[in-house]
């Protein structure tokens, strides 16, 4: 591995999708103002929630928002690089032009995750972490250098878990040919991600935490923030997280396999 | 502009119905993603969060399962596939044949549904063999009446997807506008929380707009909650007479204003 080169492939995969994203800049204003709407259509959820109770799951209104703003953070992630990347693998296959990706010098699944980028996630990226700046405020947490650490820990985990259960989806392309509807139902699952985890039935919290760790996904780095997170919690992310990335990279070689481009 | 007969019409749903059954997986997996209302109702049930709007477990129960079989029978992607062919040049055959292409998306939308509704029935069976308190049968007048509001809500939804798709003629992405629209519509519908649960100042206006009349009012209606029928249908079909006519100049200029590729 050659990061320089990496990096630099990056570099420019980062040049030439934002310079064909701003074509449409009607586009990225609309998109805008949709990550916008969309973070005040959730406000106005958890208000209606809290209208007539001061807790959900044993989070009150303040303790809840930090959940939004992870939430939010997180959706634009993977509105900017998840989603825009992998729905082309569907186009990859279908057309066949996955044999010129599989030619190229470089890694398959670097070029397949991150050749595009969405700008208009950023914003929702920026609204996310403000939403914490102010969560920070309200709650009163007191930062330091471990707090930090953690919380960009899981978070990078967390990362790590959304990207794996996306590329893991994504690769079944390779047999399935259409999985957009496969992305769509983790996606409506993942909708959740934006409650804590204690305000579900026993009996789902059972399935979004083993079937479809969406609890590790925004509920942990959550209760690091406020920091009432235990250890065990921590590590149980750090270790689903590396078991979750070596799967969907281990699935992808062996997909690859059975590969048989379009003309073969 | 229309040039529409009862035969040409089973062609067509014939002709999507069996196109339709060749992606089975694929529908019954939209049919799976559409579960988010209970995953709602487990939220306000789990939290008692419907004592305050007087609306016992059943009766919301009931309601979320509505909800979902409203948004099932009422999801509309024309925009999508408008803005797929249009970039793809696949309009330009349509526009010479005598017949509206809405239409085939149309009876595509309604092939859709067919094909979908088993799945949404397993799914049902499944609601109620978790929840078997909250099992009921609508008597038929009632069953019948929900079955036209939900048709009358998939036809709004079809109006407005189809007004903005129109758009596609002048912005080659009209669908980034379709998912500004759908915000509101997630929210302000009633398949996240019921109308009725909504602040006071939300309340006051709400019902002018064509969202409550989107899952709200067929869900309620389908469940027995409390509703007014007579003035939910006539706001259906005043937003239905609204949208017609802008749909179909949209639609007359966007013709006009197209240029196929290449010319």
């Amino acid at each position: 591995m050659n990061i320089k080169k990496y990096l630099k492939v990056y570099s420019l995969f980062l040049y030439t999708s934002i310079a064909s994203e701003l074509e449409y800049k009607t586009n990225v204003i609309i998109d805008f103002i949709t990550a916008i709407l969309s973070l005040l259509g959730s406000l106005f959820l958890l208000t209606i929630f809290f209208q007539n109770t001061d807790n959900i799951g044993g989070w009150n209104f303040e303790q809840a928002l930090i959940i939004q703003g992870i939430y939010t953070i997180l959706n634009g992630i993977t509105n900017t690089w998840f989603n825009p990347n992998l729905k082309e693998i569907v186009n990859y296959i279908r057309e066949g032009t996955l044999d010129f990706v599989l030619l190229k010098p470089i890694d398959s699944q670097f070029i397949i995750s991150l050749k595009k980028i969405a700008p208009s996630g950023f914003l929702e990226i920026i609204l996310g972490i403000a939403l914490l700046f102010y969560c920070i405020i309200i709650n009163q947490i007191n930062i330091n250098l471990v707090f930090l650490f953690l919380c960009f820990t899981t978070l990078f985990c967390s990362i790590g878990i959304l990207y794996s259960l996306w590329f893991l989806i994504s690769t079944t392309t390779i047999w399935f040919v259409k999985t957009w509807n496969a992305t769509e139902v983790l996606r409506s699952f993942l909708y959740i991600g934006r409650f804590p985890l204690n305000s579900f039935s026993f009996s789902l919290r059972i399935f979004f935490s083993i079937f479809i760790p969406i609890a590790f996904i925004t509920t942990i780095p959550s209760e690091v923030f406020l920091g009432i997170a235990q250890l065990w919690e921590i590590l149980l992310e750090l270790i689903i997280s590396f078991i979750f990335f070596i799967v969907s990279r281990r699935f992808w070689l062996f997909a690859l396999k059975y590969y048989t481009s379009a003309s073969s | 502009m229309f040039n529409l007969n009862k035969n040409k019409l089973i062609t067509l749903l014939k002709v999507q119905y069996s196109n339709m059954l060749e992606y089975r997986v694929e529908i019954a997996l939209w049919a799976i993603s559409g579960i988010i209302p209970f995953f709602m109702l487990n939220i306000w049930t789990s939290n008692n969060l419907n004592e305050s709007i007087n609306l016992s477990n059943v009766m919301l129960s009931r309601y979320f399962l509505s909800a979902f079989f409203v948004r099932q029978f009422s999801v509309v992607w024309v925009v999508f596939t408008f803005e797929e062919d249009a970039l793809l040049g696949k309009i330009s055959p349509y526009l010479i044949q005598p017949l509206n292409p809405f239409f085939r998306y149309f009876a595509q939308h309604l092939a859709e549904q067919i094909t979908r509704f088993p799945f949404a029935i397993i799914i049902a069976i499944i609601f109620f063999l978790i929840n078997p308190e909250s099992i009921w049968i609508p008597s038929l007048g009632i069953f019948l009446l929900s079955c036209v509001s939900t048709f009358f809500s998939f036809l709004i939804q079809f109006l407005i997807q189809s007004i903005i798709a129109c758009l596609c003629f002048w912005t080659e992405r009209a669908s980034s506008i379709e998912r500004l629209l759908f915000i509101p519509t997630l929210f302000l519908s009633g398949l996240l929380a019921p109308v009725i649960s909504f602040p006071e100042y939300i309340k006051s206006w709400i019902y002018i707009t064509p969202f409550p009349y989107l899952i709200d009012f067929p869900a309620n209606l389908l469940s027995g909650n409390d509703t007014n029928a007579i003035s939910g249908f006539v706001m259906q079909i005043i937003w239905i007479l609204f949208l017609f006519p802008i749909f179909k100049r949209t639609w007359n200029l966007g013709t006009k204003k197209y240029t196929a590729m290449g010319s």
